[in-house]
């Protein structure tokens, strides 16, 4: 544990008491949200203190205003304090580089976690890997490794710690590298709940940081405004797959808009996980198909090339490789397809999965790791 | 006059005797049973009163109390109508009372005298000769039943005016000849099963060490199929053993008295309540897990169980009895069964790999956490299967379920030898596994596994049980690297 650098006095009281001034509003943005479905978030939190408050509550606006100038810095310090956090702002050298040029970016972060300087974290050394909830095997997959692979040449993942893409990512990157996570509610709080653990380890070696005070809800407005937030930290944005529609489509747009690089993990084209991603694509985001395409945007082509191979495989195992590879996931659908003995495959396979090249779900399917098998001699 | 005999109630699995005293008087003609009896039993009268007289007895037009003792035993059901009746002839001088006292009856009674059957016959009538009875008398369908009871006279009567030659100092009926316990009913057969290898591989595994198996994949792929014909390779009861069984079904009246060494298989639907698996109800009730003792529960379509039910499971699962207490007494049913689960990977069955599945991401939480659940993680073999491919479909049929079930039974003989008592690799405990005589390269798998694979200690003792037993099967002393591997890819994975 380094430390982050920064404490809970080292953002000046104005730019934290925007942050306040944001949790108690939360409840006003959502229902201005639900009024006008059109109405995005992100534009919302780009006014003034008094734009913002009288664009979603009117009616109260003196009394929150006031309320809101009157909140002592003691009172921040003292919050923040309580639940271990931390917090920096736009006056600070060490906040984020890529925070401080967008208009609507967050005046101040408030963060938990110790794992390293949050001056490190920089647009240029940082990578946003964001993707479905529910996703697939495969893209979960795709993500733990891009995640990993991306965290081992030293650059720091940025994910959401939702569901499946985001969290697998998180995961990758713990096992090589930094990582953090950018939630939509205080940042003191595990969210979702299931993430708990993800969510602790995370604390030891990476960062957890939002705009949110220690102790706010999550709430569905949250969401997009953090996507901004993703999507502005790092110099590139990679969707793993999204269907129609899904959040991770609207993180891309933003970081598009704000001038960074896109990049999509190409899936099936006939259904719907990867429906987004593809459509990505033909727009025109940069096809990336493992950690070697995110290097070459990022850093430069050929900067570091990556390549993992496994060790040593016998010669009779190979095929069982390449059964897997064609979308036998169960042992007796591998041994019909090899015309093999089961129980011969099935010693194969577990083998394949302790050497690495294999992993099986909870359901008992076997998918393909991105390891790949040194050649023969 | 006063006469009594004796009956039996059920309660919980076993019989418990009831004595039966009539005493008849002068009086206002009344009829009354005391002795907390339930609705049934109170309704007897009725049908004592119509039998005796459509028998041609004359039923006395006096004042009639029926006792049944002890007072404080809830008297259940209709079996103890031909008790009534017998008692009842005595105090009424129809019959000898020295006769009917030694004697135990069970028996429902029809009106025109006709006895019907009771459940419980073969407990009642074991019940009897612990009670010091010098017989019991049955009905004809529950005769068979009853005489596998040794050391105890059975006789079955058809009708209640029979008992007229009691009179006569004759005991009626005749002496049934018990059932035929090597008869084995034809079951479906493994040779059904076609491809599968491993399917297979995993049912003869969890046959012969009796682990819980859990074979999840998408609908059509033989899941159900494979999970029924398990019961066609378990090693048969032992005498002892099909008594157990056989009182428990004839109890709970299922398996219409057909009475064999073939051991049980329950595959109770996916609604049942947590009272209805594991028993319960008042006056309790044995459920599904015991009804499946000392054979296989199958669980079709897992994930759809209220989780109410299968958390109830987990205990019972771990001591192999279920104790069910209640204001008015505690209740210990056996329950060793090998615990047999198949599943969807989602609600639409296809898996969420697939492309064409459209369940929501909540539905496949909900699967998931069950899948990884603390009852999974009491099963020691989870397996995934696809649909067989043509060419195994049209592909000869698989092995004999006779073959295969030779090999559990050596197998078994192996792990009795092992233990020292017919126990089997899942009940071994953690010192025993570590007992287990490895290979080097299996020890060095093992090893490996750990390194790059998460796995427990709970899951490291099962993956040794498992690959103990298949090396049984192979007739291995020693477990040997194949057998280490078969059994890691058998084990159950962590959630990612």
């Amino acid at each position: 544990m380094s430390g982050a650098g920064v404490t809970a006095e080292s953002a000046c009281p104005e730019c934290l008491r925007r942050s306040w001034l944001i949790a108690r509003l939360a409840d006003n943005i959502q229902v201005s949200c639900d009024d006008s479905p059109g109405n995005r978030t992100p534009e919302l939190l780009r006014l003034s203190d008094e734009d913002l408050t009288s664009a979603v509550a009117p009616k109260q606006l003196d009394e929150v205003l006031s309320g809101n100038s009157d909140i002592t810095e003691a009172l921040m310090v003292g919050a923040l304090l309580d639940s271990g956090c931390w917090a920096c702002c736009h006056h600070d050298p060490r906040f984020p580089d890529g925070l401080k040029d967008g208009a609507d970016a967050p005046r101040a972060l408030i963060g938990k976690g110790e794992g390293f300087p949050l001056s490190e974290v920089t647009t240029e050394a940082s990578v946003t890997i964001v993707g479905s909830r529910r996703a697939t095997g495969y893209g979960l997959e795709v993500a733990r490794t891009l995640g990993r692979d991306v965290a081992s040449t030293g650059l720091t993942v940025v994910s959401g710690m939702a569901l499946g893409i985001d969290g697998a990512a998180h995961r990758g990157a713990l096992e090589r590298g930094r990582t953090v996570a950018v939630l939509a509610c205080g940042p003191d709080r595990a969210y979702p709940v299931s993430h708990k653990r993800l969510y602790r380890q995370i604390l030891e070696t990476g960062l957890v940081v939002s705009e949110l005070p220690p102790g706010c809800e999550p709430r569905r407005w949250g969401f997009p405004a953090r996507n901004r937030i993703m999507a502005a930290l790092s110099q590139m944005t990679v969707v793993v797959e999204a269907a129609f529609r899904s959040g991770s489509l609207i993180t891309a747009e933003m970081a598009s808009d704000a001038g960074r690089e896109v990049g999509a993990v190409p899936g099936q084209v006939t259904v719907g996980p990867a429906a987004g991603t593809n459509e990505l694509l033909a727009n025109g985001a940069a096809l990336i198909r493992d950690a070697r395409d995110v290097i070459d945007r990022v850093i430069g082509v050929g900067a570091m090339p990556l390549r993992i191979v496994g060790p040593p495989v016998d010669r009779e195992l190979r095929p069982v490789i390449d059964a897997v590879e064609r979308g036998c996931g169960t042992v007796d659908g591998a041994a019909d397809f090899l015309a093999r003995d089961s129980v011969e495959v099935a010693v194969g396979m577990a083998r394949l999965e302790v050497l690495g090249y294999l992993t099986c779900s909870i359901t008992g399917n076997y998918s393909r790791t991105s390891q790949e098998a040194p050649d023969e001699t | 006059m006063l006469a009594e005999t004796t009956a039996f109630t059920i309660d919980g699995i076993s019989a418990r005797p009831v004595r039966v005293e009539v005493d008849v008087q002068r009086g206002l003609p009344t009829f009354q049973i005391v002795g907390l009896p339930d609705a049934a039993v109170r309704e007897a009268r009725e049908r004592v009163r119509a039998a005796l007289v459509n028998c041609g007895y004359d039923f006395p037009l006096k004042r009639i109390t029926a006792n049944l003792a002890p007072a404080d035993l809830r008297k259940v059901g209709p079996g103890l109508d031909l008790a009534l009746a017998a008692a009842l002839l005595g105090a009424a001088g129809e019959i000898s009372t020295d006769l009917i006292r030694g004697w135990a009856f069970a028996g429902e009674l029809a009106l025109d005298g006709t006895l019907r059957p009771v459940r419980g016959a073969l407990a009642m009538a074991e019940a009897a000769r612990a009670h010091g009875n010098a017989g019991i008398v049955v009905p004809p369908e529950n005769a068979r039943e009853a005489a596998l009871a040794h050391g105890v006279d059975v006789r079955s009567i058809e009708n209640v005016s029979e008992l007229r030659r009691l009179s006569e100092g004759i005991f009626p009926g005749e002496r049934p000849a018990p059932l035929d316990l090597t008869r084995v009913p034809a079951l479906p057969d493994m040779s059904d099963l076609r491809g599968q290898g491993l399917f297979r591989r995993a049912l003869e595994i969890s046959a012969a060490g009796e682990h819980g198996l859990l074979v999840v994949g998408p609908p059509g792929a033989g899941k159900s199929l494979g999970a029924r014909r398990i019961a066609s390779i378990l090693p048969p009861l032992s005498g002892d053993q099909i008594l157990e069984v056989a009182r428990i079904a004839s109890i709970c009246g299922v398996g219409g008295g057909a009475i064999s060494a073939v051991r049980p298989f329950r595959a109770p639907h996916h609604t049942v309540s947590a009272a209805g698996l594991v028993g319960g109800g008042s006056p309790p009730r044995p459920g599904e897990i015991t009804l499946a003792h000392r054979g296989v529960l199958f669980l079709d379509e897992l994930c759809e169980f209220r989780r109410s039910s299968l958390e109830a499971l987990r205990e019972p699962m771990e001591i192999g009895e279920v104790s069910i207490v209640r204001a008015t007494g505690r209740q210990n049913l056996p329950c060793r069964f090998t615990l047999v689960a198949a599943a969807n990977p989602c609600p639409c069955g296809r898996g969420e790999d697939d492309p064409g599945c459209e369940c929501t991401l909540m539905a496949i939480r909900r699967y998931g956490a069950i899948l990884s659940g603390a009852l999974a993680d009491r099963i020691d073999i989870t397996l995934g299967v696809a649909q067989p491919g043509a060419e195994a479909m049209n592909g000869p049929p698989g092995e004999l379920s006779a073959d295969v079930r030779k090999r559990v039974m050596d197998a078994r003989m192996m792990m009795e030898n092992r233990y020292g008592s017919p126990r089997t690799n899942s009940s071994a405990s953690s010192a025993e596994t570590k007992a287990f005589e490895i290979e080097v390269g299996a020890t060095r798998t093992l090893a490996d596994a750990h390194l790059t694979q998460r796995i427990s200690g709970r899951a490291h003792d099962r993956t040794l049980r498992v690959a103990r037993t298949i090396a049984d099967l192979d007739g291995c002393a020693v477990i040997g690297e194949d057998h280490m591997n078969t059994a890691l890819s058998l084990r159950r994975r962590e959630a990612k």
